[in-house]
């Protein structure tokens, strides 16, 4: 297997410049959905006039920041299972129905966490084997359904490891679904054979 | 609908769960350990929930202290820190699992290293939808989802738009589910994001026991905001001390803070 050479700056980005840099990449009055991890710090930095309805597949659609201490109540929620208020243009609705507004394509963006993409936008993010097992919970889905999809993660793992690679070596959460991979180091497009630098730091 | 939101016993309206124990009321039960009397080993059971959000936990609490073990069990996350269905998981009386999602739940994830438990992992959509396609009496459906990962392993492939794979549904002999009020006849109002998956499993599962905060007199519900139609619930009981939990508590401090500042000059 080949390795990838993608020529980096030195500069990195901080987490919150990596979420400034997904917000960019998204238009306003869109339906957004956000995944745990690196990805909350999207929604903490969202522009108000951006005018965006966020979804939350356990079934919200309009969810705001964090609740006023009053405003908490043990059955508002979001995907991570943290607290939240909501809009009041929100509404709430089964799994089902929530997954069916992902699959059926009306969600246009999904934001995620990785362990691995590939230049074919091939994702990996729900499992090590014989190390780690998170589930997929509804990674695969999102993946699948949503019109746009960013991956926000580091570039480099833990080891120092190259997390963009020609092929993933990781199981699959999806194949050829990835538009987006957001780093600290820039942002990069899989386009089958490379990845196009669409920004550096 | 106009509801208090606040409320979590007695609405107010003078009912006891005694008031409703009457020969015309036949699914409704005086508690959970009376509402879980067939439950036995061996058998699948479907517990609603998205984490610990919307759980039925009297139903769960009386699982702990049931003498039965090989249980099936079809949950979204199988408990979350020690708590919800983790309960019955650290007992040992789950054989089999089906869920989406096990971070958060480090008891899960050991017994699946260990292979002390048989976990099937399925995408948290198809896991609705299969839950959903049983109550509903399809078989099977084609669906992009898990399309060239393991999830795809021994399914037909079939190319529509794009390559989908066929994945069949999925029922249970029973469901346990919370919801926040049940009329007698067991049509369900869920409350805010604790409805998730109890709708689908009320659907799915021969025999649905369900657990309210309240259960209501008719009319309570107007017929066009109930969630759930009571056909799909056999069984009723008024659940007792709900601990509701929440599993972060993220809060506004910034606002918090800027109240409290406003107080403190209005104070001056």
């Amino acid at each position: 297997m080949s390795t990838l050479n993608i020529p980096v700056n030195e500069k990195s980005w901080s987490l919150q410049e990596m979420a400034l840099e997904v917000i960019k990449l998204i238009k306003p009055n869109s339906s957004v959905n956000l995944g745990i991890g690196m990805p909350t710090m999207v929604s903490e930095l969202i522009p108000k006039d951006m005018n965006l309805m966020i979804h939350s597949e356990n079934g919200v659609l309009g969810v705001s920041k964090r609740p006023k201490k009053s405003e908490v109540s043990p059955t508002l929620i979001n995907a991570g299972k943290e607290t939240i208020s909501v809009l009041n243009s929100a509404s709430f609705f089964d799994s089902s129905l929530s997954f069916g507004m992902i699959r059926g394509g009306h969600i246009d963006y999904c934001v995620l966490g990785g362990m691995e993409v590939d230049v074919h936008g091939n994702l990996a993010n729900w499992m090590v084997p014989g190390k780690k097992i998170t589930g997929m919970g509804g990674a695969m889905d999102l993946v699948n359904g949503a019109k746009t999809v960013i991956i926000m993660m580091n570039h480099f793992s833990k080891d120092g490891e190259l997390k963009l690679k020609q092929n993933c070596t990781l199981p699959l959460t999806g194949k050829n679904v990835v538009h987006f991979v957001v780093t600290e180091k820039g942002i990069f497009k899989p386009n089958g054979t490379e990845f196009e630098i669409i920004k550096l730091t | 609908m106009q509801i208090n939101q606040t409320s979590s016993s007695n609405y107010g309206l003078g009912q006891t769960p005694a008031n409703f124990l009457r020969p015309e009321f036949p699914k409704i039960f005086p508690d959970a350990r009376a509402a879980l009397f067939d439950i036995s080993d061996g058998i699948s059971l479907m517990s609603g929930g998205f984490g610990l959000c919307g759980i039925p936990e009297n139903s769960i609490q009386a699982l702990c202290e049931m003498d039965i073990k090989n249980l099936t069990v079809i949950s979204n996350n199988i408990g979350n820190s020690k708590r919800g269905l983790a309960k019955i998981l650290v007992q040992d009386k789950i054989s089999k699992a089906f869920c989406s999602y096990v971070g958060g739940n480090p008891d899960l994830e050991q017994r699946i290293m260990n292979r002390e438990i048989e976990v099937t992992l399925i995408p948290q959509g198809s896991f609705a939808e299969k839950i959903r396609a049983h109550g509903m009496g399809i078989r099977a459906f084609y669906t992009p989802t898990g399309y060239g990962t393991l999830v795809a392993e021994g399914k037909e492939v079939k190319v529509f738009d794009r390559p989908c794979i066929l994945e069949e549904s999925l029922g249970a002999d029973f469901a346990i589910i919370k919801a926040q009020y049940a009329d007698p006849y067991g049509n369900l109002w869920f409350k805010e994001s604790a409805r998730n998956f109890s709708p689908l499993m009320a659907m799915a599962a021969k025999v649905t026991i369900v657990e309210v905060e309240e259960i209501v007199p008719f009319g309570f519900l107007k017929a066009e905001d109930i969630h759930t139609s009571g056909i799909f619930v056999q069984r009723i009981y008024q659940g007792t001390n709900y601990q509701n939990d929440i599993e972060y508590l993220l809060i506004d401090e910034d606002e918090d803070e800027a109240k409290q500042q406003l107080d403190h000059r209005e104070k001056k």
